[in-house]
């Protein structure tokens, strides 16, 4: 496939004569990956999703029972939809936790650690899953200490009122910044809610059901000019749909 | 030490947008290349799969297509004053990495540039006088309109952009943009069609004077064969467009548009996985000798050539140079130095609309289908009576109704519990909002250069960004909210809530992967890195091709004179430069 044309005599005088060796194949591509000559293409070669299986990978039992009445109360079960714990936010979490996100592994984490301005985003060393770890201790040790039960076993009175006064702040946590943690906890339970079932939460597509987002439809040209109508079709998720699957 | 393999002709670092089009051009002209990419080989088959691009957990929220802070970080603080800290993840904005650049998860608006913005200093100067622009450091380009009209011609056709001419050959153009500077042909590909949002935000701005255009976009409006004879496909407004590559081989990136081609001539090589950390230079320090990269396993190699091309994006062009010692690094006190120098970014506000009885199926979006309208951007208007210079596109471009990052509720709703859930429900397909994008004006005080703390994997100082929204730009950003403001009433919504722009730049939230300056080109090498051909004034093997050329940045995104650079550049390298390699294009 060499049909670049001929070398303009211009050329002739700019190349080194150690030109022609550029051909030859070189160690390198052992390490680095050459492509030369063609288009590469392999086979399965893609990356799909891992399915999330049952069980828990990162929490232990007295933390995902936890988490779980946690999660149950920021998205608490109602007329518009499953509650947190049926839609799976908690087992997303654990898996997040048990993976790149909770490790931090992709960022930035060389120190020197200092504090620095809002501006310059998160400084400090703990990762997501350090700071579940150390946060669920926390909060199960002042809640024991003030009301002589774990977060679980509190009534969802009580639970929404300990939850909002570590929304605000109120919650003295010692050395962990509460409203960090709180803030933590709603953003990762709301991506658990409304990612792709494929990843343990949103399940059934809950909240998609509930808002009219139809997932990974992926072609909309018939409804494009069809201005201000609803769109007819329910969600699919990268997993499918429900109705694909035969029923036994 | 490193191995030393077998010269090439030319060696470009970074196999992105400007790569891509570099390794076309010079293989074209015979020349023996080789593309080293730090990131993966990335194609649409594997890596844009259809079966799961549609993930936005994946790729939209935990990035998985973008640069890695952990395989290269940059600190960040507002002002000399403070201490800079690495920006442990990317935010405000979002590089890309792998063949293919931030080419492959970008948005496709693509814009010309004007005459105006092109001569920035010498336009306001002689329109305002030079006290107006006293606080500033805006500079004129080097080149001009003009010159670089067949270049964004043949960007735009690579590309197969849809949208409307505004201006052909002087005669403005109905349903165009009228603003622009005369253009020779129209867009290659009619406007898309549009969806809800856009078109009330249309009939808005029309009703209140102004003039509103559908956007250009590197969506296609329709399947197309470009100039390479490379196909591509109708955009299906699938959504997950802005950090996602395409499945449908619809947006325009290096795979859709040059990779097909290019990686079937034998005069080309791509070396993937392999990260460019120096340019060698020869003992007079006045030569590139070639580069060193170490590949995934951590051995070292020498790759010898006769000239370099850094395409490395932007900000990694301007911290190779600093790393390379190619030029002197800006030094903000004295304002000697040209590396770093003019670093600017984007002037970013918003305003949301909150409807009752309407329904705008936010998922029905692509990265560029939606309304521009210039009246208020560059110096389009008059600025006589104003405190400020420059100005905004405002555009009705909404991408996408992903829900964990689109949610939108009015203020004072409660961010969890029944009341959340019933506001999440009651405003998700009834809120659009629409957007201002301000230029950004170059600063002495805003700049790029080594940190002298933080350090990358390799033990090399990270680059370090001095930055804050200039004065001027504020005043500009808040003048174009309240025009915001008059076309949000024409709209009745129930709400609208607005989202100003002020100090200072924080690296936390998204606002735009526009990031300019660093190397950037003029007519004088004291307040410049490069001349008009992106030619290196220190080092004339070395050409520096990307957004770190820009003097200053203008209210558009700039892709589509970037990669109009491109092709300035390649054609000034075939056509001069090999005459006489080495040489310097333009005489310091
Ligand atoms: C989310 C997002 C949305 C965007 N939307 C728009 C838009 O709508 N309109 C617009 O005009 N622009 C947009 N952009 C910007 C656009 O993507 C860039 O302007 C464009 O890709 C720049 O081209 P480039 O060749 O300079 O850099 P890139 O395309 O990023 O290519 C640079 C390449 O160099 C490689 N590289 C870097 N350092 C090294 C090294 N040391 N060794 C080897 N390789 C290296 C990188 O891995 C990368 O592949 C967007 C960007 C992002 C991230
Ligand atoms: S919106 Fe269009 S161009 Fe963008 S990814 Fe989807 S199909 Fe491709």
């Amino acid at each position: 496939m060499s049909d670049f044309p001929r070398l303009a005599s211009t050329r002739r005088q700019f190349l080194t004569s150690a030109a022609a060796l550029s051909f030859v194949t070189i160690a390198s591509r052992t390490y680095a990956q050459s492509i030369s000559g063609n288009l590469p293409w392999h086979p399965f070669a893609g990356e799909p999703p891992q399915p999330s299986l049952a069980g828990w990978y990162f929490f232990k039992p007295d933390e995902a029972r936890a988490i779980e009445a946690i999660v149950d109360r920021l998205i608490p079960a109602d007329e518009l939809s499953a509650g947190g714990k049926e839609a799976g936010c908690a087992a997303f979490i654990d898996r997040q936790l048990a993976g790149t996100y909770g490790d931090s592994s992709r960022l930035y984490m060389q120190g020197p650690f200092m504090k620095g301005t809002p501006t310059q985003g998160y400084q400090s060393n703990a990762t997501p899953a350090m700071r579940y770890r150390a946060g669920l201790a926390a909060i199960d040790a002042f809640l024991r200490k003030s009301k002589n039960h774990g977060f679980a076993e509190l009534n969802t009175q009580e639970q929404d009122a300990f939850l909002k006064e570590l929304e605000g702040g109120k919650v003295d946590l010692g050395s962990i910044d509460g409203k960090a943690l709180f803030n933590l906890i709603l953003q990762n339970t709301m991506e658990g809610f409304f990612a792709d079932p494929i990843y343990g939460g949103n399940r059934n597509m809950v909240s998609w059901k509930m808002i009219g987002f139809p997932g990974a439809h992926y072609d909309y040209r018939d409804h494009v000019g069809k201005h201000n109508q609803p769109y007819p079709k329910g969600p699919i998720s990268i997993a499918g749909s429900p109705d694909w699957s035969h029923k036994s | 030490m490193a191995r030393k393999l077998p010269p090439k002709d030319v060696v470009i670092v970074g196999l992105g947008w400007t790569g891509a089009i570099l390794a076309h051009e010079l293989t074209d002209a015979g020349l023996d290349v080789v593309a080293i990419e730090r990131g993966p080989w990335r194609d649409t088959a594997t890596d844009f799969n259809i079966g799961y691009m549609q993930d936005e957990l994946r790729y939209a929220i935990r990035k998985d297509l973008f640069l890695q802070p952990a395989q290269e970080a940059m600190t960040m603080r507002n002002n000399t004053s403070q201490r800079a800290l690495p920006m442990r993840d990317y935010g405000s904005f979002l590089p890309g990495t792998g063949v293919g650049g931030a080419g492959v998860h970008w948005n496709g608006h693509t814009w010309r540039f004007w005459q105006s913005d092109f001569q920035t200093k010498s336009h306001l100067t002689q329109r305002y006088g030079e006290a107006r622009i006293a606080d500033l450091q805006v500079q004129d380009w080097g080149v001009t309109y003009d010159e670089m009209e067949s270049a964004y011609d043949r960007f735009e056709h690579l590309c197969g952009i849809s949208g409307k001419a505004g201006n052909l050959n002087g005669q403005i153009q109905q349903g165009g943009n009228p603003f622009e500077d005369p253009r020779k042909r129209d867009y290659p590909l009619p406007p898309m069609q549009m969806t809800y949002a856009p078109t009330l935000f249309a009939e808005a701005a029309r009703s209140l004077g102004h003039h509103p255009f559908p956007t250009p976009a590197a969506n296609l409006s329709k399947s197309y064969v470009n100039p390479l004879g490379i196909a591509m496909g109708e955009c299906t407004m699938c959504g997950f467009c802005e950090r996602f590559g395409c499945a449908n081989y619809s947006k325009a990136s290096a795979q859709t548009t040059i990779l097909p081609v290019l990686m079937r001539k034998s005069n080309f090589e791509a070396r993937c996985n392999s990260e460019v950390l120096q340019v060698n230079l020869d003992a007079t320090g006045k030569m590139a000798k070639g580069v060193t990269y170490v590949d995934s396993s951590g051995v070292e190699w020498e790759q010898p050539a006769e000239m370099v091309l850094l395409c490395a994006y932007g900000l990694h062009n301007a911290r190779l140079m600093m790393l390379s010692k190619i030029g002197k690094i800006y030094d903000p006190q004295s304002g000697e130095g040209t590396i770093g120098r003019n670093y600017c970014y984007q002037t970013n506000a918003g305003i949301s609309l909150f409807f009752e009885d309407k329904n705008f199926n936010p998922f029905i979006a692509s990265g560029a289908c939606g309304q521009t309208m210039d009246d208020f951007n560059g110096d389009a208007f008059d600025h006589g009576g104003l405190d400020f210079v420059g100005g905004a596109g405002i555009n009705c471009i909404p991408t996408n109704g992903r829900p964990i990052g689109f949610r939108p509720t009015p203020p004072g709703t409660p961010r969890w519990g029944s009341a959340w859930k019933k506001a999440t429900k009651d405003h998700y397909l009834s809120t659009f909002g629409f957007s201002s994008q301000g230029s950004s004006y170059a600063a002495r005080g805003n700049y790029l250069d080594l940190d002298p703390t933080y350090k990358d994997r390799f033990g090399r100082p990270l680059l370090r960004m001095t930055f804050d929204f200039p004065d001027n730009d504020i005043r500009m950003s808040h003048w174009v909210s309240d025009r915001m403001v008059e076309i949000a009433k024409a709209l009745k919504p129930k709400q609208y809530v607005e989202g100003r722009r002020n100090k200072s730049w924080s690296s936390v939230p998204y606002q735009s992967t526009h990031n300019t300056g660093g190397a950037i080109m003029g007519a004088d090498p004291k307040t410049s890195a490069v001349n008009k051909y992106l030619q290196s004034w220190d080092v004339p093997n070395v050409f520096v091709i990307g957004a770190s050329a820009f003097p200053q940045n203008p209210g558009k995104n700039p892709t589509g004179t970037v990669g109009a650079l491109a092709f300035h550049a390649a054609d000034a390298i075939r056509n001069q430069y090999l005459r006489n390699p080495g040489a310097a294009l333009v005489q310091a």
